[in-house]
């Protein structure tokens, strides 16, 4: 029994690990190769995760729905990054915050004008059903899609940066801003597109866990901080790191929120082990990631050579 | 030597002194001047102004003067409150133990997170910062014993006892000239920190740490004791406040309490004086306004913030004085 729990909260981890990546990839890349502190990048899951409600009820297809909602995403990051944040680019790290922070207080109450605080959103009903994996192992099948999406579009992304011509260009980016730019490469136009597909990933994150935790105002803010813990594990500008950064606090959080409640039962009263249980694993993410920079200052995969 | 200098200098200088005057004087008789006007609620509004100053000056220290990009200035602020607000709750309420708890409290722990978060740098310092406030905000999450994620009401508040005379926070114009006393004090020992040996070491360290280690300052000792009176301020600005609202939740442990601390020191104006105490002022009073004639204020002060990065690059102090000081980076 306790097997089948681990690995249901390991798949449960890794799922949310996924979705941080989604997240985190776009962060990792603005923060990289431009050094740009975006605050508002967990307001694009936000804004994703809305539109894609919104879409969805209005087609009344969850599919439609949120491909709607990644491309519209998808220019709105675009368009704010051609509009403003560009110009913040040559700024220090302060004036950034500042700005982003800006943004945080606009898209939240913008959105709250237009779609109000939150928004419903249901898994279609198709996936609503548990599918039996192993003998004694019932699980969501919305989850598997998630999982299963994770997956597909952290491939697809790995073989962006790898294997085409424009990743060869990000990944220079990264490692070295002025010499990629000395080199010839049109780092702004770069970076717009960058921008929207790390928004378009943002929304898929967003309307994928839409369903499972809950689409209101506000939503983006709590896990940025996550997404921001995953690329300094994994090394500020490198996609691969985000990805083992991501899975690694995914797992962290997930398994500590559900087993060490189980493991510190066994010496404490029940009350003392439901409480501390969680507030040890939402620690234990902040731990690890201090740990990592003690030991590796960089990051896992330092993007800068 | 030019006679013209000094007597503009000196003509400079009565202008400053007058405007000082007459800041004090306002600020002094800011309770009487509302109740005149039949505007006594506003006094709970100027404290809270007068009790954010006192924790965005204090994270202006560690940020302006210092360059230690710190995103967890909320944890000190959020622990003074939380350190008051249970000993309330334990019935304690001697003004004096409060200051003195919250103080060791917010000053220790300010040496051990400093102590650590100061061996990295740059983007790092600021991630490192900010994960220990988090884990302070869900610690706060957790201790269900006071109040957990619903927070801490507290019905008395901290009393100063001297000499017969009883002073009880709970009274609005109590808090506010003690908040005011602890405003006027940091701003003062601020203004004297700058031009001292002290501080022209730590501006020196802040502008180029390498070579003020080469010129023989003990860089990481001078950081550290930044770090650690900023946060024992901060700590008593938290303290003031759960004295002032009767109240503390995790909400004050937040990042986004961290941030909104920053907003004001950079809007105010960074390693400036006053910017801290204007940046309160200033954000508080415009969300303040802007409630009152829309439903959606933070939309509004979001373009406002937004216009201030764009158009004001050395914040509203940078506006105001004529004679801008030149930037150091």
């Amino acid at each position: 029994m306790a097997g089948v729990l681990i690995l249901e909260q390991a798949l449960n981890g890794l799922q949310f690990g996924l979705m941080l990546f989604l997240l985190a990839a776009g962060l990792t890349l603005v923060f990289g190769v431009m050094d740009m502190i975006n605050l508002a990048h967990g307001s694009l899951y936000m804004v994703g995760a809305f539109l894609a409600a919104w879409l969805v009820a209005l087609t009344g297809s969850f599919v439609l729905g949120v491909i709607g909602a990644v491309a519209l995403t998808a220019l709105f990051g675009m368009a704010l990054e051609a509009g403003l944040l560009r110009t913040l680019y040559a700024r220090d790290h302060l004036s950034q915050v500042l700005a982003t922070f800006a943004l945080i207080l606009i898209l939240n109450d913008g959105v709250k004008m237009i779609f109000g605080n939150d928004l419903a959103l249901s898994a279609p009903a198709a996936l609503a059903g548990p599918v039996e994996l192993l003998p004694g192992l019932q699980y969501p099948a919305y989850r598997l899609l998630i999982l299963g999406v994770g997956l597909a579009l952290a491939l697809l992304l790995w073989l962006l940066v790898q294997k085409t011509r424009m990743g060869a260009l990000v990944r220079a980016g990264a490692s070295n801003r002025e010499m990629a730019t000395a080199m010839g490469t049109d780092i702004p136009r770069l970076f717009t597109i960058v921008f929207g597909i790390g928004a378009a990933l943002c929304a898929v994150a967003g309307a994928l866990l839409g369903p499972l935790l809950a689409v209101q105002v506000g939503m983006g803010e709590n896990i940025l901080i996550l997404a921001f813990v995953v690329i300094v594990i994994g090394g500020i500008g490198s996609i691969r790191g985000a990805l083992v950064g991501a899975i690694l606090v995914g797992c962290i959080d997930t398994l500590g929120r559900t087993l060490l409640q189980h493991v510190l039962r066994e010496f404490l009263p029940p009350q003392w082990a439901s409480a501390a249980g969680p507030a040890i694993a939402s620690i234990a993410v902040y731990v690890f990631m201090a740990i990592v920079l003690a030991i590796k200052p960089q990051g896992l995969f330092p993007a800068r050579g | 030597m030019a006679p013209a200098q000094p007597e503009s200098d000196r003509a400079a200088h009565a202008r400053q002194a007058a405007v000082l005057a007459a800041l004090i004087a306002i600020a002094l008789a800011l309770p009487w001047l509302l109740r005149a006007f039949g505007l006594d609620f506003y006094l709970s509004l100027a404290t809270r102004i007068v009790v954010y100053a006192i924790a965005a000056t204090s994270l202006n220290l560690v940020l302006g003067y210092g360059g230690m990009v710190s995103f967890g200035h909320a944890a000190f602020v959020g622990l003074g409150a939380y350190v008051s607000a249970i000993m309330i709750s334990e019935g304690v309420r001697s003004g004096a133990l409060h200051l003195v708890a919250t103080l060791a409290v917010t000053a220790l722990a300010a040496l051990v997170i400093g102590a650590i978060s100061l061996r990295t740098r740059g983007v790092y310092f600021i991630m490192i910062t900010l994960a220990f406030a988090q884990m302070l905000f869900y610690l706060a999450n957790s201790v269900k014993g006071y109040g957990g994620d619903e927070g801490l009401n507290i019905r008395a508040r901290a009393l100063f006892s001297f000499a017969g005379y009883v002073l009880d926070l709970k009274n609005p114009l109590a808090i506010y000239y003690v908040a005011l006393a602890v405003l006027a004090l940091a701003l003062v020992a601020l203004a004297r920190f700058a031009p001292s040996r002290f501080g022209r070491a730590v501006l020196a360290l802040r502008d180029d740490d390498v070579r003020a280690e080469a010129l023989g300052f003990p860089t990481y000792r001078y950081k550290l004791v930044v770090f650690v009176v900023a946060g024992a301020l901060g700590g008593v600005a938290g303290a003031l406040s759960v004295n002032l609202q009767g109240y503390v939740s995790p909400n004050v442990l937040h990042w986004t309490q961290s941030g909104t601390l920053m907003v004001m020191v950079i809007l105010g104006g960074v390693a400036t004086v006053w910017g801290g105490l204007i940046g309160a002022a200033v954000l508080l009073l415009l969300q303040e306004v802007l409630a009152s004639y829309t439903e959606h204020p933070e939309f509004w002060t979001g373009w406002v913030l937004l216009a201030v990065v764009l158009f004001a690059r050395q914040g509203l102090v940078g506006l105001l004085t004529a004679r801008r000081a030149p930037r150091l980076s």
